[in-house]
């Protein structure tokens, strides 16, 4: 079974996988954060207290859970990518690090323009806050370092250290809230109990988690091709794909 | 696993050990400095680790229920004046003079931040509602008997009284 992943170390068959799996994940991807989207915010039910303000979790949360799932995978990328030095889990790390920050930002945003009129404020620095803005700094560390060098094998090195090492920062933004009191409430969505939160609501809300995780999957994707070609652009096999599209 | 990989999967494995242990001993060091506010049993009668009580004077945030029953408000002015208690049996006066956010209620989570006067007062220089993890359609709300009313400002409070 090793023997079998291994051979996808390969750039040439690496690139080519992702390519054949590009088309269901946006797909995917697409058909689930419309339906999530549309049905969170046209057809769920209003909140009895918020009223219509709350449908901004239908992003908020969606964007927040998986900015650290994203950091997960790119931790686990960089792991991988130290220990076995695959150089396309390198790349894969250096791919997912842009996207993370993205959504990072997302739920800050959001965060903060539910939070305006529903707290009073913008912005508190509670325990939960400030942990997903250190998250937002560690994306941005990771994505400079990686950019700072000129050898890339070196880069993804200082950047995958970084990058294990803020893994401690995962549980502290998860369990921010149960540890210290803080502004930001606890979790809605529990998994081994009943959620506060019924039916019609959580369903579009599960969607578009879903949805995010695999719109990440993506753009993760286009990213790692294109940083594949640019790291292989002296190879015949890159050299023939150009050849054959008619790039000059 | 040759030796050159088992090498490097020790060490990042150390590291990653190493972050742990160390973030580990420092949240626990730091554990109530990381807290947004005090509690107000933990104002009445002091931190249940360490016995500290926040002083007369001292710039502090608390944060509790707002007590059914205990808003007082000025007709003329934004003056307000309620008591927040938690589940430990505490109870702090909270005194402030601007406007509320829309989540504030009798029975809400709040956080204010204010100084403390010398007759246990807190004077509060903000209020920020704390909403809680549960979310409901309105009817359902009402089942469960649950229904809030929002606070209404008469014309000459929201004129401003400063």
């Amino acid at each position: 079974m090793w023997k079998w992943l291994h051979s996808y170390a390969d750039p040439e068959r690496a690139y080519k996988l992702a390519g054949k799996l590009l088309p269901w994940f946006s797909a995917i991807a697409l058909g689930m954060i419309g339906v999530g989207s549309i049905w969170g915010l046209m057809f769920a039910p209003v909140d009895y207290q918020q009223g219509d303000s709350y449908r901004i979790i239908f992003i908020h949360v969606p964007a927040a859970s998986m900015s650290m799932s994203a950091y997960m995978a790119m931790a686990s990328s960089a792991f991988i990518g130290l220990v076995w030095q695959i150089k396309a889990a390198d790349w894969a790390a250096a791919a997912i690090a842009p996207v993370g920050a993205v959504l990072t930002f997302i739920a800050l945003i959001t965060g903060a323009t539910w939070g305006k009129p529903m707290w009073g404020t913008w912005w508190v620095w509670d325990a939960r806050l400030t942990s997903e803005l250190v998250l937002l700094f560690l994306y941005l560390g990771v994505i400079s370092l990686y950019a700072a060098f000129e050898d890339k094998v070196l880069a993804a090195r200082a950047a995958g250290i970084l990058a294990i090492v803020g893994v401690i920062n995962i549980p502290i933004i998860k369990y921010s809230v149960e540890w210290w009191n803080s502004l930001h409430q606890p979790a809605t969505i529990k998994i081994t109990e009943e959620s506060s939160m019924p039916m019609e609501m959580l369903a579009p809300l599960l969607i578009n988690i879903l949805g995010f995780g695999v719109m990440i999957g993506a753009i993760t994707l286009v990213r790692f091709r294109a940083e594949i070609l640019a790291r292989n652009g002296m190879r015949p096999w890159v050299r023939e794909l150009a050849k054959a599209e008619g790039v000059k | 696993m040759n030796n050159r990989r088992k090498k490097r999967l020790a060490l990042a494995s150390a590291l990653i050990g190493g972050v742990a242990a160390i973030a580990s001993l420092l949240l626990y060091a730091l554990n109530s400095n990381l807290n947004l506010f005090y509690t107000p049993t933990e104002i009445v009668h002091g931190k249940t680790d360490t016995g500290v009580k926040p002083e007369a004077g001292q710039r502090i945030r608390i944060g509790g229920m707002v007590t059914e029953g205990s808003v007082v408000r000025d007709p003329n002015s934004l003056h307000i004046e309620f008591a927040v208690h938690d589940a430990a049996g505490g109870e702090v006066i909270v005194t402030y003079d601007d406007l509320l956010p829309d989540l504030f209620r009798e029975g809400q989570g709040i956080v204010a931040q204010g100084t403390l006067t010398d007759d246990g007062k807190l004077e509060a220089t903000e209020v920020l509602a704390r909403h809680d993890e549960n979310y409901m359609p309105p009817e359902v709300a009402e089942a469960m008997g649950q229904s809030h009313q929002q606070m209404d400002y008469s014309e000459e409070q929201k004129a401003g009284s400063y």
